[in-house]
Protein backbone atom coordinates (compact mmCIF):
# COMPACT_ATOMS: atom_id res chain seq x y z
CA UNK A 1 0.00 0.00 0.00
CA UNK A 2 1.18 3.46 -0.99
CA UNK A 3 2.24 5.50 2.36
CA UNK A 4 -0.99 7.73 3.11
CA UNK A 5 -0.84 11.01 3.84
CA UNK A 6 -1.29 10.99 7.84
CA UNK A 7 -1.55 13.57 10.48
CA UNK A 8 1.36 14.45 12.83
CA UNK A 9 0.66 15.77 16.66
CA UNK A 10 1.92 14.09 19.81
CA UNK A 11 -1.13 14.31 22.14
CA UNK A 12 -3.89 14.64 19.65
CA UNK A 13 -4.59 10.80 19.05
CA UNK A 14 -4.65 9.83 22.53
CA UNK A 15 -6.87 11.99 23.33
CA UNK A 16 -9.21 10.97 20.93
CA UNK A 17 -8.54 7.25 21.56
CA UNK A 18 -9.29 8.09 25.40
CA UNK A 19 -12.84 7.93 25.94
CA UNK A 20 -12.91 4.58 23.62
CA UNK A 21 -10.11 3.17 25.40
CA UNK A 22 -11.39 3.91 28.66
CA UNK A 23 -15.03 2.04 28.15
CA UNK A 24 -13.16 -0.97 26.89
CA UNK A 25 -11.11 -1.07 29.78
CA UNK A 26 -13.33 -0.74 32.61
CA UNK A 27 -16.44 -2.46 31.25
CA UNK A 28 -14.78 -4.82 29.53
CA UNK A 29 -11.49 -6.33 30.15
CA UNK A 30 -11.33 -5.77 33.56
CA UNK A 31 -14.62 -7.87 34.12
CA UNK A 32 -13.61 -10.15 31.85
CA UNK A 33 -10.47 -10.63 33.75
CA UNK A 34 -12.43 -10.84 37.02
CA UNK A 35 -14.63 -13.74 35.35
CA UNK A 36 -11.77 -15.47 34.74
CA UNK A 37 -10.71 -14.67 38.45
CA UNK A 38 -13.73 -15.57 39.71
CA UNK A 39 -14.03 -18.78 38.42
CA UNK A 40 -11.25 -20.30 40.22
CA UNK A 41 -12.65 -19.36 42.99
CA UNK A 42 -15.34 -20.69 46.01
CA UNK A 43 -17.41 -17.51 47.48
CA UNK A 44 -19.44 -17.39 50.04
CA UNK A 45 -22.58 -16.07 49.19
CA UNK A 46 -23.62 -14.71 53.01
CA UNK A 47 -19.44 -13.40 54.03
CA UNK A 48 -16.82 -12.27 51.97
CA UNK A 49 -15.32 -15.71 52.12
CA UNK A 50 -13.41 -16.84 49.20
CA UNK A 51 -11.48 -20.31 48.74
CA UNK A 52 -9.10 -20.97 46.23
CA UNK A 53 -10.48 -24.06 44.68
CA UNK A 54 -8.49 -24.53 41.14
CA UNK A 55 -10.69 -25.70 38.53
CA UNK A 56 -13.05 -27.41 40.54
CA UNK A 57 -15.87 -25.06 39.12
CA UNK A 58 -15.17 -26.64 36.04
CA UNK A 59 -14.79 -30.14 37.10
CA UNK A 60 -18.17 -30.20 38.72
CA UNK A 61 -20.01 -28.69 35.84
CA UNK A 62 -19.27 -31.70 34.09
CA UNK A 63 -19.45 -34.46 36.46
CA UNK A 64 -21.94 -33.18 39.01
CA UNK A 65 -24.95 -34.26 38.07
CA UNK A 66 -26.86 -31.62 39.80
CA UNK A 67 -25.47 -28.99 37.79
CA UNK A 68 -27.31 -30.54 34.53
CA UNK A 69 -24.61 -28.67 32.28
CA UNK A 70 -24.85 -31.75 29.58
CA UNK A 71 -28.31 -31.41 29.30
CA UNK A 72 -28.16 -27.43 29.18
CA UNK A 73 -25.91 -27.92 26.72
CA UNK A 74 -28.13 -29.89 24.46
CA UNK A 75 -30.87 -27.83 24.66
CA UNK A 76 -28.77 -25.12 23.31
CA UNK A 77 -27.46 -26.87 20.60
CA UNK A 78 -30.64 -27.77 19.87
CA UNK A 79 -32.38 -24.67 20.40
CA UNK A 80 -30.05 -22.76 18.10
CA UNK A 81 -29.97 -24.68 15.39
CA UNK A 82 -33.86 -25.42 15.43
CA UNK A 83 -33.80 -21.28 15.42
CA UNK A 84 -31.13 -20.20 12.63
CA UNK A 85 -32.83 -23.56 10.19
CA UNK A 86 -36.18 -21.99 10.75
CA UNK A 87 -36.01 -18.23 10.26
CA UNK A 88 -33.14 -18.91 7.86
CA UNK A 89 -35.42 -20.88 5.50
CA UNK A 90 -38.32 -19.00 5.79
CA UNK A 91 -36.46 -15.58 5.13
CA UNK A 92 -34.89 -17.22 2.30
CA UNK A 93 -38.12 -17.85 0.54
CA UNK A 94 -39.71 -15.34 1.43
CA UNK A 95 -36.57 -13.11 -0.01
CA UNK A 96 -36.29 -14.74 -3.42
CA UNK A 97 -40.53 -14.01 -3.82
CA UNK A 98 -40.05 -10.37 -2.76
CA UNK A 99 -37.05 -9.98 -5.14
CA UNK A 100 -38.90 -10.55 -7.72
CA UNK A 101 -40.50 -7.72 -10.40
CA UNK A 102 -43.55 -7.50 -9.19
CA UNK A 103 -45.61 -4.81 -7.68
CA UNK A 104 -46.02 -2.92 -4.30
CA UNK A 105 -42.08 -4.94 -3.70
CA UNK A 106 -41.09 -1.73 -1.09
CA UNK A 107 -44.20 -2.65 0.29
CA UNK A 108 -43.63 -5.71 1.52
CA UNK A 109 -40.08 -5.19 1.88
CA UNK A 110 -40.89 -2.59 4.61
CA UNK A 111 -43.61 -4.89 6.13
CA UNK A 112 -40.88 -7.57 6.19
CA UNK A 113 -38.22 -5.27 7.77
CA UNK A 114 -40.03 -3.70 10.55
CA UNK A 115 -40.19 -6.32 12.98
CA UNK A 116 -36.42 -6.08 13.03
CA UNK A 117 -37.46 -3.60 15.90
CA UNK A 118 -39.36 -5.71 18.12
CA UNK A 119 -37.75 -6.49 20.88
CA UNK A 120 -36.67 -10.13 21.18
CA UNK A 121 -38.28 -9.80 25.04
CA UNK A 122 -41.68 -8.26 23.43
CA UNK A 123 -41.27 -11.44 20.67
CA UNK A 124 -41.84 -13.84 24.17
CA UNK A 125 -44.67 -11.63 25.25
CA UNK A 126 -46.38 -11.97 22.16
CA UNK A 127 -46.27 -15.56 22.15
CA UNK A 128 -46.85 -15.97 25.50
CA UNK A 129 -49.99 -13.93 24.72
CA UNK A 130 -50.86 -15.97 21.90
CA UNK A 131 -50.36 -19.59 24.16
CA UNK A 132 -51.10 -18.87 27.56
CA UNK A 133 -53.17 -22.17 28.72
CA UNK A 134 -56.12 -19.29 30.24
CA UNK A 135 -56.14 -16.47 27.62
CA UNK A 136 -54.50 -17.41 24.78
CA UNK A 137 -56.47 -17.50 21.41
CA UNK A 138 -54.43 -19.91 19.85
CA UNK A 139 -54.06 -22.28 23.04
CA UNK A 140 -57.89 -22.20 22.92
CA UNK A 141 -57.95 -22.86 19.08
CA UNK A 142 -55.71 -25.81 19.79
CA UNK A 143 -58.00 -27.28 22.59
CA UNK A 144 -61.30 -26.72 21.35
CA UNK A 145 -61.12 -27.14 17.81
CA UNK A 146 -57.82 -29.43 17.44
CA UNK A 147 -58.16 -31.55 20.91
CA UNK A 148 -54.74 -30.90 21.96
CA UNK A 149 -54.19 -29.61 25.39
CA UNK A 150 -51.52 -26.61 25.64
CA UNK A 151 -49.85 -26.67 28.46
CA UNK A 152 -46.16 -25.17 27.54
CA UNK A 153 -45.44 -24.98 31.63
CA UNK A 154 -46.09 -28.95 32.16
CA UNK A 155 -44.93 -30.23 28.69
CA UNK A 156 -41.77 -29.98 27.76
CA UNK A 157 -41.78 -30.55 24.17
CA UNK A 158 -44.78 -27.83 23.69
CA UNK A 159 -42.38 -25.21 26.06
CA UNK A 160 -39.02 -25.68 23.30
CA UNK A 161 -41.36 -25.38 20.28
CA UNK A 162 -43.04 -22.06 21.77
CA UNK A 163 -39.27 -20.47 22.69
CA UNK A 164 -38.24 -21.81 19.25
CA UNK A 165 -40.98 -20.37 16.95
CA UNK A 166 -41.03 -17.01 19.32
CA UNK A 167 -37.24 -16.56 18.64
CA UNK A 168 -37.62 -18.00 15.02
CA UNK A 169 -40.30 -15.22 14.52
CA UNK A 170 -38.11 -12.57 15.57
CA UNK A 171 -35.14 -13.58 13.54
CA UNK A 172 -36.64 -13.30 10.54
CA UNK A 173 -36.54 -9.69 9.61
CA UNK A 174 -32.86 -9.33 10.39
CA UNK A 175 -32.53 -12.61 7.61
CA UNK A 176 -34.44 -11.13 5.19
CA UNK A 177 -32.79 -7.80 4.96
CA UNK A 178 -29.43 -10.09 4.74
CA UNK A 179 -30.75 -12.40 1.70
CA UNK A 180 -32.62 -9.56 -0.21
CA UNK A 181 -29.69 -7.97 -0.08
CA UNK A 182 -27.21 -10.86 -0.96
CA UNK A 183 -29.88 -11.72 -4.36
CA UNK A 184 -29.81 -8.17 -5.39
CA UNK A 185 -26.53 -8.43 -6.26
CA UNK A 186 -26.88 -11.79 -8.21
CA UNK A 187 -26.41 -10.36 -11.82
CA UNK A 188 -29.59 -11.03 -13.65
CA UNK A 189 -27.95 -11.29 -17.36
CA UNK A 190 -26.42 -15.04 -15.50
CA UNK A 191 -30.04 -15.67 -14.57
CA UNK A 192 -31.75 -15.06 -17.55
CA UNK A 193 -28.85 -16.49 -19.76
CA UNK A 194 -29.58 -19.86 -17.58
CA UNK A 195 -33.51 -19.19 -18.27
CA UNK A 196 -32.63 -19.21 -21.82
CA UNK A 197 -30.09 -22.32 -21.88
CA UNK A 198 -33.56 -23.85 -20.29
CA UNK A 199 -32.71 -24.07 -17.29
CA UNK A 200 -36.00 -24.39 -14.81
CA UNK A 201 -37.17 -21.80 -11.85
CA UNK A 202 -36.06 -24.38 -9.51
CA UNK A 203 -32.61 -25.56 -11.07
CA UNK A 204 -31.98 -21.69 -11.68
CA UNK A 205 -32.22 -21.07 -7.98
CA UNK A 206 -30.41 -23.99 -6.84
CA UNK A 207 -27.50 -24.14 -9.50
CA UNK A 208 -26.87 -20.69 -9.88
CA UNK A 209 -28.36 -18.49 -6.80
CA UNK A 210 -27.88 -20.28 -4.22
CA UNK A 211 -24.00 -20.62 -4.94
CA UNK A 212 -23.94 -17.41 -5.48
CA UNK A 213 -25.56 -16.17 -2.10
CA UNK A 214 -23.08 -18.93 -0.10
CA UNK A 215 -21.27 -15.97 1.90
CA UNK A 216 -24.71 -14.60 2.79
CA UNK A 217 -25.84 -17.93 4.24
CA UNK A 218 -22.78 -18.52 6.06
CA UNK A 219 -22.52 -15.40 7.54
CA UNK A 220 -26.12 -15.40 8.79
CA UNK A 221 -25.65 -18.86 10.03
CA UNK A 222 -23.04 -17.62 12.45
CA UNK A 223 -24.79 -14.90 13.36
CA UNK A 224 -28.09 -17.08 13.76
CA UNK A 225 -26.52 -19.37 16.25
CA UNK A 226 -24.86 -16.78 18.06
CA UNK A 227 -28.43 -15.34 17.98
CA UNK A 228 -29.56 -18.51 19.47
CA UNK A 229 -27.17 -19.20 21.77
CA UNK A 230 -26.70 -15.77 23.89
CA UNK A 231 -29.38 -13.51 22.65
CA UNK A 232 -32.42 -15.43 23.38
CA UNK A 233 -32.00 -15.36 27.12
CA UNK A 234 -35.62 -12.59 27.13
CA UNK A 235 -37.45 -15.22 25.41
CA UNK A 236 -36.24 -17.71 27.90
CA UNK A 237 -36.67 -15.70 30.93
CA UNK A 238 -39.82 -14.34 30.11
CA UNK A 239 -41.65 -17.35 28.66
CA UNK A 240 -40.68 -20.73 30.55
CA UNK A 241 -38.27 -19.45 32.51
CA UNK A 242 -36.07 -22.74 31.71
CA UNK A 243 -38.55 -24.95 32.76
CA UNK A 244 -40.82 -27.14 32.68
CA UNK A 245 -37.50 -28.56 35.12
CA UNK A 246 -34.41 -27.74 32.74
CA UNK A 247 -36.22 -28.96 29.20
CA UNK A 248 -35.31 -25.16 27.51
CA UNK A 249 -32.59 -24.38 30.37
CA UNK A 250 -29.89 -22.66 27.73
CA UNK A 251 -26.34 -21.94 28.24
CA UNK A 252 -26.89 -18.26 28.63
CA UNK A 253 -30.43 -18.47 31.31
CA UNK A 254 -28.39 -20.91 33.33
CA UNK A 255 -25.27 -18.26 33.67
CA UNK A 256 -28.03 -16.19 34.77
CA UNK A 257 -30.10 -18.44 37.17
CA UNK A 258 -26.71 -20.09 38.68
CA UNK A 259 -25.09 -16.56 39.51
CA UNK A 260 -28.25 -14.74 40.14
CA UNK A 261 -30.96 -16.84 41.55
CA UNK A 262 -28.20 -19.49 43.12
CA UNK A 263 -25.37 -17.28 44.10
CA UNK A 264 -23.37 -19.09 43.28
CA UNK A 265 -20.25 -17.13 41.70
CA UNK A 266 -17.84 -19.46 40.81
CA UNK A 267 -19.90 -21.59 39.20
CA UNK A 268 -21.65 -19.20 37.34
CA UNK A 269 -18.28 -17.92 36.44
CA UNK A 270 -16.74 -20.79 35.12
CA UNK A 271 -19.60 -20.99 32.79
CA UNK A 272 -19.25 -17.96 31.57
CA UNK A 273 -15.61 -18.62 31.19
CA UNK A 274 -16.73 -21.31 28.79
CA UNK A 275 -19.26 -19.61 26.89
CA UNK A 276 -16.38 -17.05 25.62
CA UNK A 277 -14.24 -19.98 25.06
CA UNK A 278 -17.31 -20.72 22.31
CA UNK A 279 -17.65 -17.15 21.26
CA UNK A 280 -14.32 -16.09 20.01
CA UNK A 281 -14.33 -19.99 18.47
CA UNK A 282 -17.61 -18.89 16.59
CA UNK A 283 -15.86 -15.36 16.03
CA UNK A 284 -12.57 -17.57 14.76
CA UNK A 285 -14.26 -19.49 12.42
CA UNK A 286 -16.18 -16.66 11.02
CA UNK A 287 -13.05 -14.34 10.42
CA UNK A 288 -11.19 -16.97 8.55
CA UNK A 289 -13.94 -16.92 6.26
CA UNK A 290 -13.79 -13.16 5.59
CA UNK A 291 -10.38 -12.57 5.91
CA UNK A 292 -9.66 -11.88 2.43
CA UNK A 293 -11.90 -8.56 2.50
CA UNK A 294 -10.76 -7.82 5.66
CA UNK A 295 -7.53 -5.26 5.64
CA UNK A 296 -5.90 -3.02 8.01
CA UNK B 1 -38.61 -11.66 -16.67
CA UNK B 2 -39.23 -15.66 -17.69
CA UNK B 3 -42.36 -16.46 -16.75
CA UNK B 4 -45.61 -14.95 -18.09
CA UNK B 5 -49.03 -16.25 -16.52
CA UNK B 6 -51.52 -14.55 -14.48
CA UNK B 7 -51.35 -17.78 -11.72
CA UNK B 8 -47.27 -17.53 -11.38
CA UNK B 9 -47.45 -13.55 -10.99
CA UNK B 10 -50.22 -13.99 -8.23
CA UNK B 11 -48.02 -16.49 -6.20
CA UNK B 12 -45.09 -14.18 -4.35
CA UNK B 13 -48.12 -12.05 -3.39
CA UNK B 14 -49.90 -14.81 -1.79
CA UNK B 15 -47.27 -16.26 0.06
CA UNK B 16 -45.76 -12.75 1.34
CA UNK B 17 -48.85 -11.50 2.69
CA UNK B 18 -49.67 -15.24 4.06
CA UNK B 19 -45.52 -13.94 5.56
CA UNK B 20 -47.44 -10.68 6.80
CA UNK B 21 -50.48 -12.09 8.32
CA UNK B 22 -48.35 -14.26 10.85
CA UNK B 23 -45.75 -11.59 11.38
CA UNK B 24 -48.49 -9.03 11.88
CA UNK B 25 -51.23 -11.25 13.93
CA UNK B 26 -49.63 -11.32 17.34
CA UNK B 27 -49.40 -7.77 16.91
CA UNK B 28 -53.28 -7.26 15.90
CA UNK B 29 -53.91 -9.75 19.07
CA UNK B 30 -52.22 -7.14 21.37
CA UNK B 31 -53.87 -4.37 20.12
CA UNK B 32 -57.10 -5.89 20.34
CA UNK B 33 -56.48 -7.09 23.79
CA UNK B 34 -55.48 -3.45 24.68
CA UNK B 35 -58.94 -2.10 24.05
CA UNK B 36 -61.13 -4.62 26.06
CA UNK B 37 -61.54 -5.29 29.80
CA UNK B 38 -59.78 -7.78 31.95
CA UNK B 39 -62.84 -9.59 32.06
CA UNK B 40 -63.47 -9.96 28.43
CA UNK B 41 -59.87 -11.14 27.96
CA UNK B 42 -60.22 -13.83 30.82
CA UNK B 43 -63.81 -14.94 29.20
CA UNK B 44 -62.02 -17.74 26.80
CA UNK B 45 -61.84 -17.01 23.47
CA UNK B 46 -60.91 -13.56 23.64
CA UNK B 47 -62.89 -11.53 21.29
CA UNK B 48 -61.18 -10.80 17.99
CA UNK B 49 -62.33 -7.61 17.33
CA UNK B 50 -61.45 -4.31 19.27
CA UNK B 51 -63.50 -2.92 22.49
CA UNK B 52 -64.56 -0.11 23.72
CA UNK B 53 -62.04 0.57 26.28
CA UNK B 54 -58.82 1.72 24.55
CA UNK B 55 -58.72 5.03 25.71
CA UNK B 56 -59.52 3.62 29.82
CA UNK B 57 -56.24 1.31 29.41
CA UNK B 58 -53.97 3.42 27.78
CA UNK B 59 -54.50 6.32 29.85
CA UNK B 60 -54.40 4.25 32.90
CA UNK B 61 -51.11 2.29 31.40
CA UNK B 62 -49.59 5.58 30.22
CA UNK B 63 -50.63 7.64 33.21
CA UNK B 64 -50.10 5.01 36.66
CA UNK B 65 -49.10 1.65 35.10
CA UNK B 66 -50.35 -1.59 36.53
CA UNK B 67 -51.78 -2.01 40.06
CA UNK B 68 -48.57 -2.71 42.84
CA UNK B 69 -46.31 -1.89 40.26
CA UNK B 70 -45.51 1.72 40.88
CA UNK B 71 -44.38 3.09 37.90
CA UNK B 72 -45.99 4.43 34.84
CA UNK B 73 -45.56 3.84 31.36
CA UNK B 74 -44.88 7.29 30.97
CA UNK B 75 -41.74 7.17 32.86
CA UNK B 76 -40.70 3.85 32.37
CA UNK B 77 -40.75 5.12 28.31
CA UNK B 78 -38.94 8.23 29.17
CA UNK B 79 -36.27 5.69 30.99
CA UNK B 80 -35.69 3.66 28.10
CA UNK B 81 -35.22 6.82 25.66
CA UNK B 82 -32.00 7.92 28.13
CA UNK B 83 -31.22 4.31 27.86
CA UNK B 84 -31.45 3.86 23.55
CA UNK B 85 -30.36 7.59 23.01
CA UNK B 86 -27.41 7.66 25.65
CA UNK B 87 -26.19 4.50 23.99
CA UNK B 88 -26.65 5.47 20.42
CA UNK B 89 -24.90 8.85 20.91
CA UNK B 90 -22.31 7.31 23.05
CA UNK B 91 -21.49 4.82 21.48
CA UNK B 92 -21.21 7.04 17.79
CA UNK B 93 -19.01 9.90 19.68
CA UNK B 94 -16.82 7.56 21.15
CA UNK B 95 -16.50 5.45 18.10
CA UNK B 96 -15.96 8.42 15.70
CA UNK B 97 -13.29 9.65 18.12
CA UNK B 98 -11.40 6.45 18.08
CA UNK B 99 -11.67 5.49 14.13
CA UNK B 100 -10.86 9.07 13.54
CA UNK B 101 -7.53 8.78 15.92
CA UNK B 102 -6.87 5.28 14.44
CA UNK B 103 -7.24 6.10 10.80
CA UNK B 104 -5.99 9.38 10.20
CA UNK B 105 -2.89 9.90 12.75
CA UNK B 106 0.27 7.43 12.88
CA UNK B 107 0.69 7.04 16.60
CA UNK B 108 2.74 4.63 19.00
CA UNK B 109 -0.11 2.54 19.90
CA UNK B 110 -2.19 2.67 17.10
CA UNK B 111 -2.26 -1.09 16.46
CA UNK B 112 -2.74 -2.07 20.20
CA UNK B 113 -5.64 0.33 20.26
CA UNK B 114 -7.03 -1.19 17.55
CA UNK B 115 -6.55 -4.71 18.74
CA UNK B 116 -7.49 -3.86 22.01
CA UNK B 117 -10.59 -2.72 20.88
CA UNK B 118 -11.32 -5.40 17.99
CA UNK B 119 -11.58 -7.99 20.77
CA UNK B 120 -14.53 -6.77 22.38
CA UNK B 121 -16.43 -7.95 18.88
CA UNK B 122 -16.08 -11.18 20.78
CA UNK B 123 -17.54 -11.39 23.73
CA UNK B 124 -21.45 -10.23 24.09
CA UNK B 125 -22.69 -8.75 27.08
CA UNK B 126 -24.81 -11.72 28.05
CA UNK B 127 -21.59 -14.04 28.69
CA UNK B 128 -20.09 -11.40 31.69
CA UNK B 129 -23.12 -10.46 33.02
CA UNK B 130 -21.75 -11.21 36.49
CA UNK B 131 -18.33 -9.93 36.89
CA UNK B 132 -19.97 -6.66 35.02
CA UNK B 133 -22.40 -6.19 37.54
CA UNK B 134 -19.88 -6.43 40.02
CA UNK B 135 -17.79 -3.61 38.62
CA UNK B 136 -20.99 -1.17 38.32
CA UNK B 137 -21.69 -2.43 41.75
CA UNK B 138 -17.89 -1.42 42.92
CA UNK B 139 -18.60 1.85 41.14
CA UNK B 140 -21.76 2.74 43.17
CA UNK B 141 -23.75 2.67 39.66
CA UNK B 142 -26.83 0.42 39.93
CA UNK B 143 -29.43 2.07 39.43
CA UNK B 144 -28.23 4.98 37.11
CA UNK B 145 -28.71 5.84 34.03
CA UNK B 146 -24.80 6.19 33.39
CA UNK B 147 -24.96 2.18 35.11
CA UNK B 148 -27.36 1.10 32.34
CA UNK B 149 -25.52 2.90 29.49
CA UNK B 150 -21.73 2.87 30.29
CA UNK B 151 -21.29 -0.97 29.67
CA UNK B 152 -23.45 -0.88 26.56
CA UNK B 153 -21.11 1.19 24.64
CA UNK B 154 -18.39 -1.24 24.70
CA UNK B 155 -18.53 -2.83 21.72
CA UNK B 156 -16.45 -2.35 18.40
CA UNK B 157 -19.29 -2.43 15.96
CA UNK B 158 -19.06 1.53 15.48
CA UNK B 159 -15.42 1.82 15.17
CA UNK B 160 -15.24 -0.75 12.23
CA UNK B 161 -18.49 0.98 10.13
CA UNK B 162 -16.40 4.35 10.65
CA UNK B 163 -13.13 3.35 10.44
CA UNK B 164 -14.00 1.42 7.31
CA UNK B 165 -15.82 4.55 6.15
CA UNK B 166 -12.55 6.58 6.79
CA UNK B 167 -10.59 4.71 5.02
CA UNK B 168 -12.14 5.05 1.58
CA UNK B 169 -11.62 8.59 2.27
CA UNK B 170 -9.41 10.15 -0.19
CA UNK B 171 -6.05 11.62 2.16
CA UNK B 172 -5.26 14.35 -0.45
CA UNK B 173 -8.25 15.67 0.99
CA UNK B 174 -7.03 15.80 4.67
CA UNK B 175 -3.67 16.89 3.14
CA UNK B 176 -5.34 19.72 1.21
CA UNK B 177 -6.80 21.27 4.50
CA UNK B 178 -3.66 20.79 6.63
CA UNK B 179 -1.83 22.96 3.87
CA UNK B 180 -4.62 25.30 4.02
CA UNK B 181 -4.11 25.77 7.53
CA UNK B 182 -7.28 23.92 9.42
CA UNK B 183 -5.86 22.01 12.31
CA UNK B 184 -6.63 18.34 12.55
CA UNK B 185 -9.80 18.98 14.51
CA UNK B 186 -11.14 21.66 12.20
CA UNK B 187 -10.73 19.25 9.88
CA UNK B 188 -12.90 16.25 11.40
CA UNK B 189 -15.78 18.95 12.51
CA UNK B 190 -15.65 21.18 9.08
CA UNK B 191 -14.81 18.15 6.96
CA UNK B 192 -14.99 14.75 8.05
CA UNK B 193 -18.48 14.84 10.04
CA UNK B 194 -20.89 16.21 7.20
CA UNK B 195 -18.85 13.76 5.26
CA UNK B 196 -19.70 10.17 7.34
CA UNK B 197 -23.24 11.80 7.62
CA UNK B 198 -24.70 8.68 6.50
CA UNK B 199 -23.02 6.33 8.11
CA UNK B 200 -23.22 7.84 11.01
CA UNK B 201 -27.91 7.68 10.82
CA UNK B 202 -26.96 4.07 9.80
CA UNK B 203 -25.98 3.60 12.90
CA UNK B 204 -27.89 5.83 15.05
CA UNK B 205 -30.75 3.44 14.04
CA UNK B 206 -28.91 0.04 14.60
CA UNK B 207 -27.36 1.36 18.28
CA UNK B 208 -31.53 2.59 18.99
CA UNK B 209 -33.19 -0.27 18.94
CA UNK B 210 -29.70 -2.28 20.29
CA UNK B 211 -30.24 0.32 23.42
CA UNK B 212 -34.35 0.48 23.59
CA UNK B 213 -34.18 -3.05 23.13
CA UNK B 214 -31.72 -4.34 25.86
CA UNK B 215 -33.50 -6.40 28.69
CA UNK B 216 -30.92 -8.74 30.56
CA UNK B 217 -28.72 -5.96 31.85
CA UNK B 218 -31.36 -3.31 33.02
CA UNK B 219 -32.77 -6.45 34.89
CA UNK B 220 -29.64 -6.96 36.64
CA UNK B 221 -28.87 -3.47 37.96
CA UNK B 222 -32.13 -2.09 38.18
CA UNK B 223 -33.90 -2.65 41.21
CA UNK B 224 -35.86 0.64 41.82
CA UNK B 225 -38.63 1.73 39.68
CA UNK B 226 -37.69 5.18 39.09
CA UNK B 227 -34.79 3.50 36.29
CA UNK B 228 -37.33 0.36 35.47
CA UNK B 229 -37.11 0.42 31.59
CA UNK B 230 -40.45 -0.44 29.43
CA UNK B 231 -39.23 -4.35 29.17
CA UNK B 232 -38.76 -4.72 32.59
CA UNK B 233 -41.53 -3.03 33.48
CA UNK B 234 -43.28 -5.57 30.95
CA UNK B 235 -41.91 -8.29 32.64
CA UNK B 236 -42.51 -7.00 36.33
CA UNK B 237 -46.29 -7.08 35.35
CA UNK B 238 -46.53 -10.78 34.16
CA UNK B 239 -44.50 -11.98 37.39
CA UNK B 240 -47.48 -12.57 39.59
CA UNK B 241 -50.10 -15.82 39.24
CA UNK B 242 -51.99 -15.49 35.92
CA UNK B 243 -55.55 -14.71 37.40
CA UNK B 244 -53.97 -11.44 38.60
CA UNK B 245 -52.17 -10.43 35.85
CA UNK B 246 -54.08 -7.33 33.97
CA UNK B 247 -53.21 -8.43 30.36
CA UNK B 248 -55.27 -4.72 28.91
CA UNK B 249 -52.70 -2.72 30.64
CA UNK B 250 -49.74 -5.42 30.05
CA UNK B 251 -51.21 -5.71 26.38
CA UNK B 252 -51.55 -1.42 26.11
CA UNK B 253 -47.92 -1.40 27.61
CA UNK B 254 -46.30 -3.40 25.09
CA UNK B 255 -48.11 -1.70 22.28
CA UNK B 256 -46.37 1.57 23.63
CA UNK B 257 -43.26 -0.32 24.04
CA UNK B 258 -42.99 -1.21 19.85
CA UNK B 259 -43.51 1.64 19.06
CA UNK B 260 -39.90 4.10 19.23
CA UNK B 261 -38.04 1.73 17.38
CA UNK B 262 -40.96 0.36 15.14
CA UNK B 263 -41.16 4.11 13.93
CA UNK B 264 -36.91 4.44 13.95
CA UNK B 265 -36.86 1.45 11.55
CA UNK B 266 -39.77 2.46 8.93
CA UNK B 267 -38.56 6.03 8.84
CA UNK B 268 -34.94 5.63 8.15
CA UNK B 269 -35.06 2.33 6.75
CA UNK B 270 -33.05 2.79 3.63
CA UNK B 271 -29.51 4.05 6.01
CA UNK B 272 -30.61 0.82 8.05
CA UNK B 273 -30.67 -1.40 5.74
CA UNK B 274 -27.45 -0.19 4.25
CA UNK B 275 -25.99 -0.29 7.54
CA UNK B 276 -26.78 -3.29 8.45
CA UNK B 277 -25.46 -5.09 5.05
CA UNK B 278 -22.20 -2.63 4.71
CA UNK B 279 -20.92 -3.95 7.98
CA UNK B 280 -19.44 -7.11 6.92
CA UNK B 281 -18.21 -5.83 3.62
Amino acid sequence: MAQQYEFKAKYLPYLLVLPQMLIVFVFFFWPSFQGVWQSFFLQDPFGGRVIFVGLENYTRLFTDPASSYGESFRVSVAFAVCVAALSMIIALFLATQANKKIKFSSFYKTMMIWPYAVATMVAGVLWLFMFNPNVGVIAWFLKHRLGIEWQHLLNSGQAFLLVTMAASWKQISYNFVFFLAGLQSVPVDLVEAAAIDGAGPTRRFWKIIFPLLSPTTFYLLVMNLVYGFFETFPIIHQVTAGGPGKSTSILVYKVWRDGVINLDLGGSSAQSVILMIMVIGLTVVQFRFIERRVHY
Amino acid sequence: MTEHNAVRRATPHIYLWIAILILLFPILLVFIASTHTSAEILSAPMPLTPGTHMAENYTRAVLEGNKNLGASALMMMKNSLIMALGIAFGKIIVSLLASYAIVFFNFKLRNFCFWAIFITLMLPVEVRIMPTYKVISDLGLLNSYAGLILPMIVSATAVFLFRQFFMQIPREIAEASQIDGASPMQFFWRILLPMTRTPIAAMFVIQFIYGWNQYLWPLLITTKQEYYTILIGINRMLSGADVQIEWQIVMATTLLAMIPPALVVVLMQKQFVAGMTDREK
